[in-house]
């Protein structure tokens, strides 16, 4: 745990170097594609000028950098959000990397990146402390963070986010800041997600293989929420369901935390090889006609339109053979049935339908599937609606789209990363005993 | 067993393994080289000069080629210094006088034609300026490559006698010539004495003012290179103060208005100290007056 501890630090310390020198790049590693964005901080004062040229306001701070390259390649060697083959994914993000450096004019040493599988697990997890002179200090928070009872995360399993969602002062719930407040009792919940420690390691090596520097990792189901959930959602309560093309994330945001997240190890791509059994076809093929003909809900209309399955097999019989619409729906719906029975499960797991609000916002490559939000409303619930990602200043029509949510949001969490438990300060008794900076906290404390 | 038609084309070749998108790592380090600002700037910029400045260094570094280019190169200068337009081919004076104008050429020294860019215009003013008789000069180069002299003579004010010398001075105390005779020049005042030369705003003055007495006028001497002397005809001196000579000056014309005191057979009337002006008298006047002062008045009975 001291470990990760200290490797998430390096990256924060890292993704904050970057910043000063003001080119990032962002990468998210998916199943089916592999997104890389290069973003140019401006720092403060290149705000408003940014502003100026461009007419866009500084919205909510959002503006504070620009995507200067953008690139997406097909990507390889990943199944289920994670890293099977690690030269292929290699290449792929060398492609990447490549390409969005080339469009940027920029070479970029700092990538932050996220990945959607790993089996991440969720706790919620809590720790209360006394104060001792009645008046709440940074100190106390980072000592209350470190009191938190961790439960066991189980062989292998690295700590991904633990970020407070909440403080309570004595009596007092709901905090954002307990800082300088007079009480007894400080208590914080945490939320802390855990992923397969390998998946991290894969990734890691990869990513130096490309001699690029980590400067953050992120799950692709939190960023995902960040780009397509509103202000009022991320408050209210809702669940931000990431299809993507071999892991589906949930993400489950309340007071503008998350609380939960989840994945299920199923999406497009599951589609796709569905059609491709079912159809005899090539998945190339089998892609197409997804993207081209395909649909959830079926008509009579579609008993009447044929689409030519085509093939190269070199059978004049089998490669001229058509299918109405109803039956690629008939292969399509129950997979995606599937995938959100599964989410669904795994809300109800979560205890989703406790919060307030329980909207839920569909998002991910697979999402533009036509019918995907009349299935989603019977299966889930009555408040889904479709979700794209927030616009950011100088990002190409071509990755605006739901697709690419991971990667947008991925771009607002390098410019303003939520307070993580590593980002508050070390309590003075994980220091070395015989430190200097202890002996220093020694007397500051003192006089 | 006969063909029925002509033989089927071959077959086409098997299509060549799709090429892998991805750059190797070689050329995916050299991209990001090739990105990095400083290399860029090394490789557009530092290359190309550095191979320049090499070129340029092996080409100087034969001697013989390294003189040839300097002498072209004076070649060239010389050449672009004769052309006609920098051409200067005679020069004009004005405003000097006659032996003035024989003596400055040699005074210039100047071969014609001269280049107008070898010519040192502000040394040349220097040294007609040092001569004693030229108060400022202007030189220019004006069209047709004639250089225009114009000069303004000193006029002397004064004739100073000094150890045995006769100079003319101009009205600040310049010297503007030698004179052999007093003669020469009868119409400017005579001063004498030595340090006269630094005073002579306030002789000319002091003549100036001294204009009452006319002819009588001999000159004006400096003491002790401090104060004037009025020198008369006849021998008779004022002496002046060394500060408010010219006060002192009024005051005797004054007296010699009232008076008649320089008709009188005095030598000198003494004005030094402005409280007690003081005369004295020829010999024969002293004796004079001894004479009278002896005899009793008429009514006076003793």
């Amino acid at each position: 745990m001291t470990d990760l501890y200290q490797s998430q630090r390096t990256m924060r310390r890292m993704r904050r170097a970057a910043i000063e020198r003001g080119v990032v790049a962002v990468l998210d590693v998916g199943t089916s594609k592999i997104a890389c964005l290069i973003l140019r901080f401006d720092g403060p004062e290149g705000a408003p000028a940014a502003a100026a040229a461009t007419g866009v306001g500084p919205m909510a701070g959002q503006s504070r950098f620009r995507v200067i390259g953008a690139a997406t390649t097909r990507s390889r060697g990943v199944r289920f959000g994670e890293i099977d083959a690690m030269p292929e994914t290699e290449r792929a993000i060398r492609t990447a990397v490549q390409a969005a450096q080339k469009l940027a004019r920029a070479r970029v040493d700092h990538v932050i990146a996220c990945f959607a599988g790993a089996a991440p697990r969720s706790y919620g997890i809590a720790g209360e402390i006394e104060i001792a002179d009645g008046i709440v200090s940074g100190q106390d928070v980072a000592r209350v963070l470190a009191a938190s009872d961790l439960p066991d995360l189980g062989e292998g399993r690295e700590v991904l986010h633990a970020q407070p969602v909440n403080f309570a002062l004595d009596h007092r719930s709901g905090l954002a800041d307990p800082r300088s407040q007079v009480g007894h009792r400080l208590a914080c919940d945490m939320h802390l997600l855990t992923v397969e420690g390998t998946a991290i390691r894969n990734l890691l090596h990869c990513i130096e293989r490309c001699d690029l520097e980590l400067a953050g990792l992120a799950s692709s189901a939190y960023v995902a929420g960040l780009a397509s959930l509103v202000e009022d959602e991320q408050e209210l309560g809702a669940a931000c369901i990431d299809i993507g093309g071999g892991a589906t994330g949930i993400a489950v945001f309340y007071k503008k935390h998350m609380i939960h997240a989840d994945s299920v190890r199923m999406g497009g791509d599951h589609v796709t090889a569905d059609i491709a059994k079912g159809l005899h076809v090539p998945a190339a093929n089998a892609e197409r006609i997804k993207t081209v003909f395909g649909g959830l809900i079926a008509t009579g209309m579609d008993d009447r339109e044929m689409i030519d399955l085509g093939g190269e097999s070199g059978d004049w019989e089998k490669d001229r053979r058509r299918v109405s619409r109803t039956e690629l729906i008939g292969i399509m719906r129950p997979r995606v049935e599937e995938i959100l029975e599964d989410v669904r499960a795994r809300l109800d797991a979560a205890d989703f339908a406790s919060l307030p609000s329980q909207s839920i916002v569909l998002t991910g490559g697979a999402s533009v599937m036509p019918g995907l939000d009349g299935l989603a409303a019977r299966i889930l619930g009555g408040q889904v609606r479709l979700g794209r990602p927030l616009r950011v200043l100088g990002l190409p029509q071509a990755t605006s789209g739901p697709g690419c949510a991971a990667a947008v949001g991925l771009c607002l969490f390098a410019a303003h990363p939520q307070d993580e438990w590593w980002d508050f300060e070390v309590p003075a008794d994980r220091y070395p005993a015989r430190s200097l900076r202890r002996a220093m906290r020694w007397f500051r404390d003192n006089w | 067993m006969q063909p029925l038609g002509p033989p089927p084309p071959p077959p086409p070749p098997p299509p060549a393994p799709r090429r892998d998108p991805a750059p190797s790592r070689a050329a995916y380090r050299l991209t990001r080289l090739w990105l990095t600002p400083l290399f860029r700037a090394l490789v557009r910029v530092g290359l190309p000069g550095f191979a320049l400045a090499f070129a340029a260094g092996l080409w100087l570094s034969d001697p013989a080629r390294n003189a040839a280019l300097a002498e072209r190169l004076v070649t060239m200068v010389e050449e672009f210094r004769q052309r006609p337009e920098f051409l200067v081919r005679g020069m004009t004076i004005a405003g000097a006088s006659a032996p003035l104008r024989t003596a400055l050429p040699a005074v210039l020294d100047l071969d014609f034609p001269a280049s107008s860019l070898a010519l040192d215009l502000d040394g040349l003013r220097a040294r007609i300026e040092a001569i004693d008789v030229v108060r400022s000069a202007e030189l220019r180069i004006g069209a047709g490559g004639i250089l225009e002299i114009a000069v303004t003579e000193r006029v002397p004010a004064v004739v100073w006698r000094h150890a045995a010398r006769l100079d003319l001075l101009d009205d600040s105390g310049h010297r503007v010539a030698g004179i052999l005779d007093r003669a020469a020049r009868p119409d400017l005042p005579l001063v004498a004495g030595e340090g006269a030369e630094e005073a002579v705003p306030e002789a000319l003055a002091l003549l100036a003012a001294a204009g009452p007495f006319g002819s009588r006028v001999r000159g004006l001497v400096r003491m002790g290179a401090r104060r004037w002397d009025l020198v008369l005809d006849r021998g008779q001196r004022i002496l002046l103060p060394e500060t408010g000579a010219r006060t002192a000056l009024e005051r005797a014309l004054a007296l010699d208005a009232a008076e008649d005191l320089f008709g009188r057979d005095i030598v000198a009337l003494d004005l030094r100290l402005d409280r007690r002006p003081t005369l004295r008298l020829a010999p024969a006047a002293m004796a004079e007056l001894v004479r009278v002062r002896s005899q009793p008045l008429p009514g006076d009975r003793r």
